[in-house]
């Protein structure tokens, strides 16, 4: 019997233990990474020459960050892994890639394909957001990550989710000066919420901790804030962060950089490409490809783990990357892949269970701001690739008809630039929905298009 | 069936893209006559929407040049006939080669539509370096047409819609259409939701989906549903007036782009993508835009460094004889047909708008359409008209 031909997208949690479940089963894997080395963004690796040790980069996470990158160090010879290589179009049975450096691309026939895209910061338009100075939080703990570097001297982190405090402590730890963290959630979770993040009783600790730290520092911690504008100049980029505060008194908070984002949002373009059905998501607002419980997409032969298939976090990608594999290779009938996927499978589904517990208590106590993108003023630029405004959205519903989110993109070019919607999208859909008095699920879902990232016209052609 | 589910006018147009909405519109500004649309899905959404946005004459078939020539008279006052703008730039069309065979073609092509009414300049390649200084050393003439240009697809059949309806036409978006019968003297279109419309005229515009129609009518005609590749770049400093394309008989080789005012820059050509009408999907295949970037860079070196950004196709319906089917039925009276226009009815679809509506108010057209009967693809045996 050949071997399977399977490919891994990705090499952060979940794609780094995908590629170990395949090896341990016996099946040489190919792992594409757009990365220059493997451990994703969460546990991303320092470049050459850099020497900090894994407790100064990942803090409490670095047990799981040397485990993931030594678990991935002793399977490199055992798979053939391809590094700053982006998948920038997949169709039936078939991955397309291209080297970022050279533009060599290569078309790579599959069996199985375990998509583990991860996910990146998902962004609320705030008025002036679109000025030097404006950082996702994921970027401004890159930063620190990758270049120890601070995005600003003096830093105001705005949105919410536990990436705001976490990124801000790591601002803080690292020396720079944090004004304020401003978080549109409200500062007591609901019922709801509290009950699926006892799920993970001692994350939530964790997260209690970061507050407490921060405030003991003297970070204003404001909660059930309404973001309003972000001010600066041409010149000297964003100076002012203005907000409502929780009883609607207007404050300002001066900065020379704001960090900006609202948990996170699932990289769902190669499973779009893939063919792969959707489903709206109704705790986060957001659409994400259907799943098994295993991780098989709709398509055969295409299965989803990690953050770009449900926010589960580092740990639940772990979990989901291995069972994603595992799946695939019992679905290949592969004999040594059956026997592993039927002794894990129930374990790895009940750890997915709780993390999918805390993932909703998650979504419940930092709920995506809906109301706020809703009511953007007319002149807030929205996508800032196309410089579509609030206002041109509108437009495109109330005087050329738009009820679904294509027809407005068709209309305003929302959607249409280098992020291809990835960073406004979300926003775009409220605005849409809320101008045609239409629920947000039923304005349908921005499609994507290949390249999932730009392509240089240089690429080359293959054989 | 109720009142409210039997509608009537003096035309039925089935099919929203840009053929039955500027007929839609012509049929209501310049002859009066009542006009019900139905639109399966969205107005101007495949081949419509999709497409490049070529406002071309130049380099089609000869039977073509006096309908392209009506059409390019409406693009000149489109906005305001529109009340929106369309993004029309009438900046010219450049047609350029790379072999001295191709060269000798341009100029035959030059001489054999001045007596029709075009007017065309020949460019050697030192001229066009002078003129233009982008192109490779391996083009070596082009010709121009300097009165065409482009516009925007993705808002024209829309446009076209909103215009036929503030003119009083009925234009019914989700309305797909079931099955077409002749009841006596008039046409009833069933919708698959259990609509009825009726009208004495009717008009099938159905694209790529066309076929099915034609066939129940007794006239079948042999036509493919294919997807444009098309591509964008991130936007540049905006220096590119004309659409430019590649004059080859190599189907590989073909390539046209042109640069929007925001600074993109649009492409597409060489060989078509699959499209399957009946799932309403078009994709773009891989190894298409890798060799139209690879085109793109041996035409245009200075493209090398730029980045795509986006790739999308459309479904768009060739005929086999890559003619397309306009014009009366051939054997039902009171049927017409537009569709069939094989990647190329962007640039003259307000002249076949124009056409259309007067040849089915008055039962004739000024501007000769008679290569595109559906007649001849009618079978020996079948070539008499039917009588009822």
């Amino acid at each position: 019997m050949t071997p399977p031909r399977v490919v891994v997208v990705g090499a952060g949690p979940a794609g780094v233990r995908a590629a170990q479940a395949l090896v341990e089963a016996g099946v040489r894997p190919i792992v594409i990474d757009e990365g220059r080395r493997d451990g994703g963004q969460i546990y991303r690796r320092q470049p050459d020459g850099f020497t900090r040790t894994h407790a100064m980069l990942y803090g409490s996470e670095a047990a799981k960050a040397q485990a993931l990158h030594e678990g991935f160090d002793t399977l490199r010879e055992h798979v053939d892994y391809r590094p700053e290589t982006l998948a920038w179009n997949v169709t039936p049975g078939q991955l397309h890639t291209v080297h970022a450096s050279s533009g060599e691309t290569a078309t790579l026939d599959f069996d199985a394909l375990i998509v583990c895209a991860g996910a990146t910061d998902r962004l609320m338009p705030v008025p002036g957001w679109n000025q030097a100075g404006c950082y996702s939080l994921g970027a401004a703990q890159i930063a620190l990550k990758a270049q120890a570097c601070a995005i600003g001297s003096r830093v105001v982190f705005m949105g919410s989710g536990p990436l705001l405090y976490l990124v801000a402590a790591q601002y803080v730890k690292a020396g720079a000066k944090v004004e304020a963290v401003l978080d549109t959630a409200p500062a007591l979770p609901t019922f709801a919420a509290l009950r699926g993040l006892l799920n993970r009783p001692r994350l939530l600790l964790r997260g209690l901790a970061l507050k407490a730290m921060l405030r003991l520092t003297g970070v204003k911690l404001l909660n059930a804030i309404t973001p309003l504008r972000i001010e600066g100049t041409p010149e000297g980029g964003v100076a002012e962060v203005a907000i409502h505060d929780a009883r609607g008194a207007e404050r300002a908070f001066a900065c020379d950089a704001v960090g900006l984002g609202w948990h996170l949002r699932a990289e769902t373009q190669l499973a779009d490409l893939a063919r792969c059905e959707f489903a709206f998501e109704p705790l986060s607002r957001q659409w994400l490809p259907r799943i098994d419980a295993d991780g098989r997409s709709s398509t055969p032969g295409v299965y989803l783990a990690g953050d770009g298939a449900r926010l589960l976090g580092a740990d639940g990608a772990e979990a989901a990357g291995r069972l994603a594999a595992l799946a695939a290779l019992h679905d290949l009938n592969h004999a040594r892949g059956r026997t592993l996927f039927a002794a894990e499978r129930m374990s790895l589904q009940r750890t997915l269970a709780t993390m999918n517990g805390f993932r909703e208590g998650l979504a419940q106590a930092f709920p995506w701001p809906h109301a706020h993108a809703a009511a953007l003023p007319n002149d807030a630029v929205v996508c800032r690739c196309e410089a579509v405004t609030a206002g041109e959205l509108r437009r495109s519903v109330l005087e050329f008809g738009s009820q679904e989110v294509n027809r407005a993109k068709a209309f305003s070019r929302v959607g249409m630039g280098r992020c291809q919607g990835r960073y406004c999208g979300h926003a775009a859909a409220e605005i849409v929905a809320a101008a045609a008095s239409i629920p947000v699920e039923q304005i349908g879902r921005l499609r994507s298009q290949a390249p999932v990232k730009p392509l240089l016209m240089s690429t080359q052609e293959h054989e | 069936m109720s009142d409210t589910t039997q509608q009537r006018s003096d035309v039925l147009i089935v099919g929203g893209g840009l053929m039955g909405t500027t007929t839609a519109l012509f049929l209501r500004r310049h002859h009066g006559l009542s006009v019900t649309l139905l639109e399966r899905e969205l107005i101007g959404r495949q081949a419509s929407g999709t497409n490049f946005g070529n406002v071309r004459r130049q380099g089609r078939d000869l039977a073509q040049i006096p309908l392209a020539n009506r059409a390019r008279a409406v693009w000149s006052r489109v906005n305001e006939l529109l009340g929106e703008d369309l993004e029309f730039v009438p900046y010219g069309h450049l047609r350029v080669c790379y072999t001295e065979a191709q060269t000798a073609k341009l100029e035959q092509h030059v001489r054999d539509v001045q007596p029709l009414g075009l007017e065309l300049q020949m460019f050697s390649a030192e001229a066009l370096r002078r003129r233009w200084g982008i192109f490779s050393d391996e083009v070596v003439a082009g010709s121009l047409s300097p009165l065409d240009g482009h516009a925007n697809p993705r808002l024209a059949g829309p446009a076209f819609g909103r215009a036929a309806q503030r003119a009083g036409a009925h234009i019914h978006e989700h309305s797909e259409v079931a099955h077409i019968e002749r009841v006596g003297a008039e046409f009833v279109a069933h919708t698959v939701d259990g609509r009825q419309y009726r009208a004495p005229q009717l008009l099938v515009t159905t694209g790529a989906w066309s076929a099915r129609f034609a066939q129940d009518f007794g006239e079948p005609v042999p036509l493919d549903a294919r997807g444009p590749q098309m591509g964008v770049t991130e936007p540049l400093p905006y220096a590119i007036g004309p659409s430019i394309g590649v004059s080859t008989p190599i189907e590989t080789e073909g390539l046209y782009f042109r640069q929007i005012a925001r600074g993109n820059i649009v492409f597409g050509g060489g060989l078509k993508g699959p499209a399957f009408a009946d799932a309403m999907r078009a994709y773009v295949k891989p190894d298409n835009t890798l060799r139209q970037l690879r085109e793109l860079r041996r035409f245009v070196p200075a493209f090398a460094n730029v980045q795509l950004i986006r790739v999308w196709s459309g479904i768009e319906g060739y005929t086999d004889d890559w003619v397309p089917v306009m014009g009366p039925s051939a054997r039902v009276p009171g049927l017409h047909y537009a569709f069939g226009f094989n990647g190329e009815g962007f640039a003259i679809s307000p002249g076949v708008g124009e056409v259309m509506a007067e040849l089915i108010a008055t039962g004739r057209t000024s501007t000769p359409i008679d290569a595109f009967s559906i007649g001849r693809f009618a079978p020996a045996e079948q070539d008499q008209p039917i009588t009822t």
